[in-house]
């Protein structure tokens, strides 16, 4: 089965990020007052092939370790959703709507 | 004898030519190897120079330590033999595991590029016999991803095992502790920011950078059979 998954990768905790702290800055000066803990990451799409989505996931988590992050600095999350056309999520579910495995 | 020095060159690699006649002008014999060799050449050090290898896509260094070259490096490297990772080079090496730690953006949000003053932390490592400990090396850097970090244990570990060669006199990348070049724990492996290679002729306006990479060439000729 073929499956589309994400997954997000971000700094760590306690990582300084300047970017979102550059982007704070800007928002502030745009005027957005209350405007706090602005992180970046990376959003990453795929599709993968796995016999289940548990397999999926477990690739994808292998995936994050070896190459998608660096973990001395950074964490991910994967998400799974189910295959296309398996009914469950309907036939046009929306890929950014995440569906994380338990 | 004649030292060799193994050099390797990645899609986006831009300093190979700097290193190889910085090292050719101290009588090292170099050689230019692509990334998809499976092997090295015979040779006594591998450089790992700066540049932006495979476009520094999703982190720097991060497609370039599957580069199958890496697999020779990382066995010369266990052989206790000597790799120096340069700028982008260092940033290779830490991802491939050779070095402790993760270079992230400079926290000032800025490309530097300009000379910095680093000094000796350590003389007794064959990166820097050449240098006393303490003195300042005039070298630059020209780097956007520079700001090196780890986490408590392992700084805790690298003091311990005095991995720390060069720290920055005036940081220009907010990296954890000043470091502007370490080694992993078994000291043959070696990362820094500042380019040796171009602070290696008066014109330049530096020699210092002959300084490390002499210190190589000395360790490497006390190694050879008389």
């Amino acid at each position: 089965m073929n499956f589309e998954a994400v997954a997000d990768v971000m700094l760590k905790p306690g990582i300084a990020d300047p970017q979102g702290q550059t982007i704070e800055r800007a928002l502030v000066a745009l005027g957005y007052s209350g405007v706090g803990e602005v992180r970046v990451g990376k959003h990453i799409e795929l599709s993968v092939d796995a016999p289940s989505r548990a397999d999926a996931h477990a690739t994808v988590t292998r995936m994050c370790e070896q190459l998608l992050a660096n973990t001395v600095i950074e964490s991910y999350e994967v998400g799974v959703l189910e295959p296309s056309g398996d009914g469950d999520h309907g036939h046009d579910s929306p890929r950014r709507e995440r569906v994380l495995e338990a | 004898m004649t030292a060799r020095a193994a050099i390797v060159v990645f899609p986006g690699s831009n300093c190979e030519g700097d290193c190889a006649r910085a090292l050719g002008a101290l009588g090292v014999a170099t050689e230019l190897v692509w990334h998809t060799d499976e092997g090295l050449p015979d040779c006594d050090l591998v450089v790992v120079p700066g540049g932006f290898a495979h476009g520094d896509y999703l982190r720097t260094g991060a497609i370039a330590r599957f580069s199958p070259v890496m697999g020779a490096v990382r066995a010369h490297a266990a052989a206790g033999k000597l790799v120096i990772g340069i700028c982008n080079g260092w940033q290779i090496l830490c991802e491939a595991g050779l070095l402790p730690g993760a270079l992230r953006r400079n926290s000032g949000l800025k490309f530097v590029c300009k000379w910095t003053d680093i000094r000796v932390a350590n003389a007794a490592t064959p990166f820097s016999t050449r240098a006393e400990e303490g003195q300042v090396l005039r070298v630059p850097v020209n780097h956007f991803e520079g700001n090196w970090y780890c986490d408590r244990d392992v700084l805790s570990r690298v003091h311990a095992n005095r991995q720390i060669v060069f720290r920055y006199a005036d940081n220009p990348n907010g990296a954890l502790d000043d470091v502007a070049g370490l080694t992993n724990e078994a000291g043959n492996v070696l990362g820094m920011m500042p380019h040796p290679e171009r602070a290696s002729e008066a014109l330049l306006g530096s020699e210092d950078g002959r300084l490390i990479l002499g210190s190589m060439l000395d360790h490497v000729s006390a190694l050879a059979p008389a």
